[in-house]
């Protein structure tokens, strides 16, 4: 009997409270076509259209599920496993849903000299998120019981004469102050 | 005729400075269209190529003495002359916009900008290689400069800059964005083709891998970082004769420093390389220390750079004569960093005062290696997770001397043993501040932590048993 574990069982995927924010997901003809035009972009060799095609997916979806890698597979002909293996690797494919605004504060040197550790604090405290079992490697993401928040660090955004900096989602802030958190999360919190 | 360049209020360039590349970055009157760009002359540079054979591009490029501004500054023109010139398979050029390197934030402001400079840079580099399909490697985190630079892309497209046919040439390219996922080792080219390929990001091992002969799909590849591709646009609109007059002989050009950390003024400023000091830099742009502090110590080229004290004084070979430099007078080009034992690297400054305790900064950086190792090779995966957890157990309290040597035998136990540099890069930060603050991170420590002791038991009886 074949006894390797099917692909849903490799797949790691921890509920989350973000999730409700998003739809399931289901492969739709609009999504297909940026999908098709992001494929057009490789003509010497499909497989690298796997990063782009994750985006996309990502993007709608929250996350990547075991069916949204099935589909990739059978849509490139690819085996699952070598989308899975560029899912796990890259911080920024989640195999879970973060909230609905997803923040990432830097804590690199500059951003961290200029106090991106207490305005992680800060920011926890306000959305009411736990980070005490967070660590960069395997749990890197926390979402608040509602869903709408997560937090996570990132390392160096590019923009270390302005710390500490952050992304809420694809939004930048820059000179995030511990103090600014407040205001940051109410520009969010309508 | 261009009209006087007005700057933002408040982002106006140090009178220190020469802006070739960020002359449009904090404009007044300035956006990312390419008519905004044609009006002031853009794409001529890319008209005056076209006109020129292929390898006279290259010539030139090679004659302005251009070194590449993503780190390692190697010649631009020499790299590009290393494509097998029997070639017959496709050549790809490669826009590295990964821009990751702590403290460097330069890549930035020119993609968010000036997104046309760099696309008539790309362009003038696909006719000189020969290559017909390009790629900018966009870090996932710069979301707003994917879309810039889609729609740069678009705009040149229908002007008949990129396509096909270029400007009634024989010459036809087009550029797509790729965009990564938020993994620092992407920036390192070879790790940066296996990411475009659609895989984990390992880099490749040098020899045999050397893009210009075997890189995407194991075919000739330059990759250049974004900076210098926006060179060869000035390199051919100046000429390269007038362009190798910036800067210092062997160091040529104009490069941008980032600045950031403990100083009044943080920020970016674009001066010729090489004729800018370390004060000046420190003190007439950054305006020197915070109120009530005293600077301490320098990283000069991004975090994976050796740090320099601000006391030391460098004893380096100039010409055939053997000179003492004061760390203040350090001239802020290539070689003589390198001489001083360190690196211009990205061009990130990152300054500390004495208010900074290292064993807390060697614990930041080290946290970032450990996190970024993508893990291929043993010393790196292995020794940047242990140098984070001694240096842990130092910022904790938890350990004791023995732990600095520990520490600084791990470093020296990755550094050449890789198969990219990003070894170095880990091992680097660790070996300078132990060879230059030791006393500080031993003064942290104590004698009765017995954490290690305890380790190295439970150690002694696994191996027994
Ligand atoms: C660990 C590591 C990270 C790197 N990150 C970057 C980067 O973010 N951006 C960049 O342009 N070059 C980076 N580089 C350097 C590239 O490998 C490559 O040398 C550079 O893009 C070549 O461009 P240039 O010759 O124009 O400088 C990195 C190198 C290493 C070893
Ligand atoms: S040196 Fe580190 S980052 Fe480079 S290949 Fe080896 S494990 Fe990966
Ligand atoms: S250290 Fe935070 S942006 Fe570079």
């Amino acid at each position: 009997m074949d006894k390797s574990p099917t692909l849903d069982q490799q797949v790691n995927h921890p509920v989350s409270a973000g999730e409700k924010h998003f739809a399931p997901f289901a492969m739709t003809p609009e999504l297909e076509a940026r999908i098709d035009e992001a494929i057009s972009h490789y003509p010497d060799q499909i497989r690298s259209s796997v990063l782009p095609i994750l985006h996309l997916i990502q993007h709608q979806f929250g996350f990547i599920s075991a069916q949204a890698i099935t589909w990739i597979s059978e849509k490139i002909e690819i085996e699952p496993m070598r989308i899975l293996e560029v899912v796990s690797f890259y911080p920024g494919f989640h195999q879970s849903a973060p909230g609905k605004f997803h923040i990432r504060v830097c804590r690199t040197l500059s951003c961290a000299m200029a106090g991106s550790e207490n305005l992680m604090a800060e920011l926890s405290k306000i959305t009411g998120i736990d980070r005490s079992a967070c660590d960069s490697h395997h749990q890197p993401v926390a979402v608040s019981d509602c869903g709408t928040w997560s937090l996570e660090f990132a390392e160096c955004l590019a923009s270390c004469g302005t710390g500490p900096v952050c992304l809420v989602n694809d939004d930048f802030h820059e000179a995030v102050s511990p103090a600014k958190a407040q205001d940051l999360i109410s520009q969010y919190s309508k | 005729m261009m009209a006087d360049i007005t700057y933002l209020e408040g982002k106006e360039p140090h009178a220190l400075e020469k802006r070739l590349i960020f002359k449009n970055v904090d404009r007044k009157d300035w956006d990312t269209s390419i008519d905004t760009y044609l009006n002031v002359g853009g794409y001529n540079s890319l008209k005056k190529a076209i006109k020129l054979k292929p390898q006279e591009v290259t010539g030139q490029v090679k004659a302005s003495g251009l070194r590449g501004r993503g780190g390692a500054g190697f010649p631009t023109g020499l790299k590009w002359s290393f494509i097998p010139p029997d070639n017959e398979k496709p050549v790809y050029l490669i826009c590295n916009c990964d821009e990751s390197e702590p403290g460097t934030f330069k890549d930035r402001y020119i993609v968010h900008q000036d997104p046309h400079q760099l696309i008539e840079g790309m362009i003038i580099t696909a006719y000189a290689i020969g290559c017909k399909l390009a790629y900018i490697y966009v870090r996932e985190e710069f979301p707003q400069a994917a879309q810039i630079l889609e729609q740069a892309i678009k705009e040149a497209k229908s002007k008949n800059f990129l396509g096909t046919n270029i400007l009634g040439a024989d010459f036809d390219l087009e550029i797509y964005i790729h965009r990564g996922a938020g993994a620092y080792i992407c920036g390192e080219e070879t790790g940066l083709i296996e990411s475009l390929e659609g895989k984990r990001p390992y880099p490749r091992i040098k020899p045999p891998y050397f893009p210009a002969a075997l890189g995407l799909y194991m075919c000739p590849t330059i990759v250049n970082n974004v900076e210098s591709l926006c060179h060869v646009t000035h390199i051919l609109s100046m000429g390269s004769e007038e362009y190798a007059k910036l800067g210092t002989p062997r160091n040529t050009g104009t490069r941008i420093l980032c600045l950031s950390g403990d100083v009044r003024n943080p920020g970016y400023v674009e001066v010729e390389v090489g004729k800018i000091t370390m004060r000046q830099l420190l003190y007439d742009i950054g305006g020197g220390p915070l109120k009530g502090r005293a600077f301490k110590a320098v990283i000069p080229g991004g975090s994976s750079s050796k740090i320099l004290k601000c006391d030391e004084v460098f004893s380096i070979t100039q010409g055939d004569q053997k000179v003492d430099l004061d760390f203040w007078d350090i001239p802020l080009d290539f070689d003589t960093l390198a001489a001083c034992g360190s690196m211009a690297g990205s061009g990130g400054v990152i300054v500390l005062d004495n208010t900074r305790k290292m064993s807390w900064v060697l614990n930041n950086i080290n946290h970032f290696y450990a996190h970024e190792s993508c893990g291929q090779c043993t010393p790196c995966r292995e020794g940047s997770m242990w140098m984070k957890k001694i240096s842990d157990r130092i910022v904790e309290g938890k350990a004791n001397a023995e732990d600095i040597k520990t520490l600084e035998e791990v470093a020296y136990q990755i550094d050449g043993r890789t198969i990219c540099a990003f070894g170095e890069a880990s091992a680097w930060p660790v070996e300078a501040i132990i060879a230059k603050f030791k006393d500080e991170l031993i003064a942290d420590t104590s004698e009765d932590n017995t954490y290690i002791s305890k380790e190295k038991e439970l150690q002694q009886q696994f191996f027994q048993t």
